[in-house]
This record gives structure tokens, C-alpha cells and sequence, in this order.
């Protein structure tokens, strides 16, 4: 009994660490580019969210939703600002810029309106908790899930049904022949940074509502493990994101389940390194032969 | 990774700072403080921070008090606070205390409000020779490391052994617990200090301590680890760490369905508690404090009509008490010394005693201790109540 409600609170963190490292992945896929400033995005969408429900009183799918659009646009504008005129620079350029585009909006986030915690309202979402065979589950952590799953779909239909997700495809294959197809490239990229950039907004809001606590550094940590979820899943494929951040989120329960949570965060550095060693390409990518 | 980058070039900083503070320092002989009429104190607290709400509310706490010494005045001197934010990090508490004594040459300094920032200025002070009082760092380790007494370092509140001791006895005799966990921020001097005591008098007690759990500071996700404790079946467990994890620890707790009692010390007081956990999960959970705005004793009544008269009707914490007291424990020493110079102020604090103040009449020990009483609190549906109190 106690092993599936660990899995339970496995799975509850792990949906978060997916939403977020579905942005990684994404941008990774269709600009080769590893987005540091990612972790941010999302402790942006915290706070958004936690402004729309406290100060405009809003119930939690509104705030979701006008999260997900700042966050959406932001991230847009981050790539227009930051990373848009160094498309052509080396890999490393782009690399270091979005660490220093990071630590930018965290102090200066901190500059604007101090580093003190903030605590999300308790009742935001009902909090009733029902035994099942002696395992609690809390509906919270039911509709979080539910909420990220819901996402992960709706994400599945864009890129595979809609023409902007062919678009990306194509953009993601083969950059140059795609724009001698006639697709705008810019756009696309522009496209695919607002999407992550909304799903790390609404995975903010989830974080907040389900831990409560969030602060202006409350992305780095979550930011760099959800690049962890995105390396195991195999960076720049989709399906490896989810399943990627679930595993990681399930393996983190399991070390402090057996009684060494203080090993928890190193864990998952651990499988980071592990991955790199024995399948760099992760779980769900190709291997692919470089031609020297 | 990042972060400790920042930290690394920080630290660079610093010492630079520090050597460059050394060069300043030695320039004048003149080491105490203000000129005819003002008397110089310096305030090193957390003012923004993880931990920014301890050292506001002794701010408040110590602006009332001076506020009040100031209308008569000690020997005609008023006093001058000098307030640096140490943004409840280590590193700045210590650079904040050089930029004090060095630059402002202050006649003593209060601060810091929690243990770990305030070990950070213990050398600075010593080699300095200028009076620190701790308001609320209850770590023994402030005023006594490595067997030996940092003379010119002072507090206000109880140490860390005292609110262990306390809680294992409340467990026993009024919650009648046989077995408990404890559950620490390993990141915490603190933490550490409250949890050994804890243990250390509750198998005296007769308890048994059935399972010991860390957390780290910052952490967010508890539910593990709780669904963990919960299999160990604890009749009650010991919390020792700060609000922002306390609280979201209780909260996580409750929805796991760990329903015994959990304690925590002063760590736990502040009003983002209740936000974080909710008032319904804080039900059943208990706090050792300096003191209660409940308590019926006309000192302390006096002290919350004229705290609630200054701040817009806010009743007052024990760190707005501990602020508040540090202030008079300060002003009586300054009076007895009749001078503002730091060695006779240091002097002047060592031999206090049977001082009435609002957290308890306190003496103080050869260690630089108060002997105190205590206060447990008990959270009622997000409201602190007044549960009894411990003398020494």
C-alpha cells in the first residue's frame, strides 16, 4: 500500500517536471538550443497565476489560462530579444546567452519586487482526500494530473493535426528546405517558444496551488530537473518529455521512500549522468551516427 | 550550479570588502561611538529573505523600545539606529557587520534573528571588541564554540537546548505520547540543536524515537518522506525548523493523513505560517515561544496596548517582543555602564540581573544565557492560544 501512494506522489511531481521539460524539448528540437532560461518562464507563470487569483480574484482555470498567454508571450519575446539575433552565432553563444537571459529575470525579478516568499491561497481548488484500500489520495493531486494530461494532449493535436505543428515538423527536419517550401521560419520558432513558454506558465500554476510556497528562485531547481526529464526522455522528442518527467518524478519518490531523501536531488543529477554514459540519445531517440 | 558560482565570486567580495575594511579601521583610534548626544547602534537583520518576517518584526519591536528610552534619554544621550539588511544570508550578515563596526564604528550591534546569521558576525565582533546581542538566535553556539566564550557576544532569547527539553517534556506529560519522530532541516544549526535536546529528554522520559528524517532547507515536496513517517506510527512528531517548510510540512502531512500532533520551536512563528498550511492543518500542532500577546501578566499587556497603538492595531509576536526587549536589555547596560564605550557596555551586559522584561525576568548566565521561562502555544484553528508556561 505504501509503495502505490509513493508512486502517487511520484507521479503528482513528475507531471510537473513533464510539462516543464516538454518547453525544453521543444526548443531543443527545432533550434538545437538548450533554454536555460526555461526554469524562469515557469516561475513567472507562478506568479502571474498567483497575481490573477489573489488580486483579480479569479478562479483557477482563468488564472491558468491568463498565465499560460503571459507566459506565452513572454517567451516569445525572450526569443525575439535574446536568442533571435545570435540564429546564426555557434552553439555556445546561444548556450551562455540563455544562462545570462536566466539569471536576468531572476534578479531582476528580485530587483523589482523583493525576494520574500509568497504563499498561494489554500482554497483555490477543493482539497478533500479519499481512502482507497488504505492508500490517501487528495483530489488535488488527482486534478493535477488530470490538468497535465489534458495539456500533453491538446499539445499531441497541435503538433500532429494542425498546420503550425506541420510546420514545426518540417522546421525540426530540415530548417533550410523548409523555408524554400515557403514556411516562415521565424514564425514557426516563435510559435514553438510560445507554446513551451504556455505550458511552463500553467505547470507554475500547478506548482503553486500544489506546494504553495513559491519564490523568485523557485525555478532553478525544478528548471534543471526538468532538462534532467528531457535528456532521460531523449531531447527534442515530445513523448520522451511526459514520459521522461513522470519516471523522474516517480524515481525522486522511491529514493526518499526508502528512506534517503536527502539523496533525492543528487539522484537525479545521477541519472542525468548515467544517461549520458550509457544512452545519450535517451530512452525514445534514434541512435544517430555523426559523420566525422 | 549556477548558484554557487554567484556565491563563489560573492565570497570574493567580501573578503575584498573585508580587507578593505581593515585598511579603514586602523586609520582612527576612536572606537566608540557617535558624537555628544547620540549613542550609536547598529541593527543587522534579515529585512528581505527567506526569512525576511523574523527580522521585520524585530525591527518594530526594537524601534517601539527606543522610541520609548529616547523620550527620557540615558544620561542625556538618545539613541541612533543604524539598520543594515543582511538578506537573511550568511554572507551578507558578515559583510554587514564589518560595514557597522568599521565604517559607522557603532557602539554595539543587535542582530541577527536567526542562529546561523548571527554566528556569521561572531569574529568580526570579537576582533573588533563590539558588543552583538542575538535578539532570537537560540543555537548555543552563538555566544559559546569550540569550549571557549565569545565574550562580546550576547542574546536576548533562550537557547536551543532549553526549547528541545521543553517539547520532549510536553510530549510526555501533557500529549502522553510513548513514541515520536523527528523530522529536520539538515541545513539548520538550529534544527540540529533543538532536535538533540529533543531526543536526548525524551528517552529520558522513558519514549522511544522511532524514526529521524532530514529535509533541506528550500525543499518543497515532503510527501515522501511523510508517507514514510506515517508507516512508523509515531505518537506525536518534532519539527524544528523554519515556517516557509514547517508550514508547507504540516499542510503535506494532513493530506498524507498523518493526523498526531507535531511541535516545532520559534522557528514556526510567523503569520506565513498559517498562510502556507492552512488553518485547519495546523490544528493539533504546538510551538515553544519566548512568549504569548495571551498571557495575562501586566507587563506584557502593557507592551501589547503600546505595540497595537504604534503599529495600526497589529498584535505583537514574540520576535516583535524579543526586538522590543533586546532594546531595554541594551538601554540598561548603556545606563550602567554611564558611557557609551563598547568594552564597559560589554562589561555592563555581562552583569545583568533579575532585568524584568516582557519575554521573563531575566539573569544571565556565564555562557552569555538568559535564565528564562518559557511559553507553549498551541495553533486553534490558525489562531496562536496561550497554553502554559515553563519556568526553568
Amino acid at each position: 500500500m505504501e509503495l502505490i501512494q509513493q508512486l502517487i506522489n511520484g507521479v503528482s511531481l513528475g507531471s510537473i517536471y513533464a510539462l516543464i521539460a516538454l518547453g525544453y524539448t521543444m526548443v531543443y528540437g527545432i533550434v538545437k538550443l538548450i533554454n536555460f532560461a526555461h526554469g524562469d518562464v515557469f516561475m513567472v507563470g507562478s506568479f502571474v497565476g498567483f497575481y490573477s487569483i489573489t488580486v483579480l480574484d479569479l478562479s483557477f482555470v482563468p488564472a491558468l489560462l491568463i498565465s499560460m498567454t503571459v507566459c506565452a508571450l513572454f517567451g516569445v519575446l525572450i526569443e525575439r530579444i535574446a536568442y533571435k539575433p545570435l540564429r546564426n552565432a555557434t552553439r555556445i553563444a546561444a548556450l551562455i546567452t540563455a544562462i545570462g537571459v536566466s539569471l536576468l529575470i531572476e534578479y531582476g525579478f528580485i530587483y523589482v519586487r523583493g525576494a520574500q516568499p509568497e504563499a498561494y491561497p489554500n482554497d483555490v481548488l477543493p482539497t478533500d482526500k479519499f481512502d482507497i484500500f488504505g492508500v490517501s489520495i487528495n483530489s488535488q493531486s488527482v486534478l493535477i494530473f488530470g490538468v497535465a494530461v489534458v495539456l500533453m494532449i491538446i499539445l499531441q493535436i497541435i503538433v500532429h493535426k494542425t498546420k503550425i505543428g506541420k510546420a514545426m515538423r518540417a522546421v525540426s527536419f530540415d530548417a533550410d528546405a523548409a523555408k524554400l517550401m515557403g514556411i516562415n521560419v521565424n514564425n514557426t520558432i516563435s510559435a514553438t517558444f510560445a507554446i513551451g513558454s504556455a505550458l511552463a506558465g500553467a505547470a507554475g500554476v500547478i506548482f503553486g496551488i500544489y506546494y504553495i510556497k513559491i519564490e523568485p528562485l523557485m525555478g532553478v531547481l525544478p528548471g534543471l530537473k526538468a532538462f534532467v526529464a528531457a535528456v532521460l526522455g531523449g531531447i527534442g522528442i515530445i513523448p520522451g518529455a511526459m514520459v521522461g518527467g513522470l519516471l523522474l518524478g516517480v524515481i525522486e519518490a522511491l529514493v526518499s521512500a526508502a528512506g534517503y531523501s536527502l539523496w533525492r536531488d543528487a539522484v537525479a543529477f545521477v541519472v542525468l549522468i548515467l544517461i549520458l554514459i550509457f544512452m545519450p540519445q535517451g530512452l525514445f531517440g534514434k541512435n544517430k551516427k555523426e559523420k566525422v | 550550479m549556477k548558484k554557487k558560482k554567484l556565491a563563489g565570486a560573492f565570497l570574493s567580495l567580501t573578503l575584498a570588502a573585508g580587507v578593505l575594511a581593515g585598511c579603514a579601521g586602523s586609520g582612527s583610534s576612536d572606537k566608540s561611538s557617535g558624537d555628544g548626544d547620540t549613542i550609536k547602534i547598529g541593527v543587522n537583520l534579515e529585512l528581505s529573505g527567506g526569512v525576511a518576517s523574523y527580522g521585520q518584526s524585530i525591527a518594530e519591536g526594537l524601534e517601539l523600545a527606543t522610541e520609548e528610552i529616547n523620550k527620557e534619554g540615558i544620561d542625556g544621550k538618545k539613541i541612533k539606529l543604524i539598520k543594515v539588511d543582511n538578506k537573511s544570508e550568511a554572507s551578507e550578515a558578515t559583510s554587514g557587520a564589518i560595514k557597522l563596526t568599521s565604517q559607522d564604528q557603532v557602539a554595539a550591534i543587535v542582530g541577527a534573528a536567526t542562529s546561523t546569521n548571527s554566528i556569521a558576525q561572531v569574529q568580526i565582533a570579537q576582533d573588533n571588541k563590539i558588543p552583538v546581542i542575538s535578539p532570537s538566535g537560540t543555537s548555543p553556539e552563538i555566544t559559546f564554540s569550540k569550549d571557549k566564550l565569545n565574550d562580546y557576544i550576547f542574546r536576548t532569547s533562550f537557547i536551543d537546548p532549553f526549547q528541545g527539553t521543553v517539547a520532549a517534556n510536553f510530549a510526555t506529560n501533557e500529549i502522553k505520547a510513548k513514541s515520536a519522530a523527528i523530522y529536520i532541516d539538515s541545513a539548520s544549526d538550529y534544527s540540529k540543536g533543538l532536535a538533540d535536546a529533543f531526543k536526548e529528554q525524551f528517552e529520558k522520559n522513558g519514549g522511544k524515537i522511532v524514526a529521524e528524517e532530514a529535509y533541506i532547507a528550500k525543499d518543497t515536496d515532503f510527501r515522501s518522506t511523510l508517507t514514510r513517517l506515517k508507516s512508523d506510527k509515531p505518537d506525536f512528531i518534532f519539527l524544528p525548523g523554519y515556517y516557509e517548510e514547517a508550514g508547507l510540512i504540516v499542510k503535506q502531512a494532513r493530506e498524507t493523513g498523518l493526523d498526531v500532533p507535531f511541535m516545532g520551536g520559534d522557528g514556526w512563528d510567523s503569520p506565513k505560517l498559517v498562510e502556507i498550511a492552512g488553518a485547519k492543518a495546523l490544528n493539533d500542532t504546538y510551538i515553544t515561544n519566548h512568549y504569548s500577546s495571551g498571557d495575562p501578566d501586566k507587563k506584557i499587556q502593557n507592551f501589547v496596548s503600546a505595540f497595537k497603538a504604534k503599529y495600526k492595531d497589529k498584535s505583537p509576536d514574540a520576535f516583535n517582543a524579543l526586538g522590543y526587549d533586546t532594546g531595554y536589555f541594551l538601554a540598561d547596560a548603556i545606563k550602567r555602564a554611564g558611557s557609551a564605550d563598547s568594552t564597559k557596555i560589554k562589561e555592563a551586559l555581562e552583569k545583568t540581573k533579575n532585568l524584568q522584561l516582557v519575554t521573563g525576568t531575566f539573569t544571565l548566565d556565564e555562557k552569555h544565557n538568559p535564565i528564562k521561562s518559557a511559553t507553549i502555544l498551541e495553533f486553534k484553528e490558525g489562531k496562536q492560544v496561550f497554553n502554559t508556561k515553563i519556568n526553568p
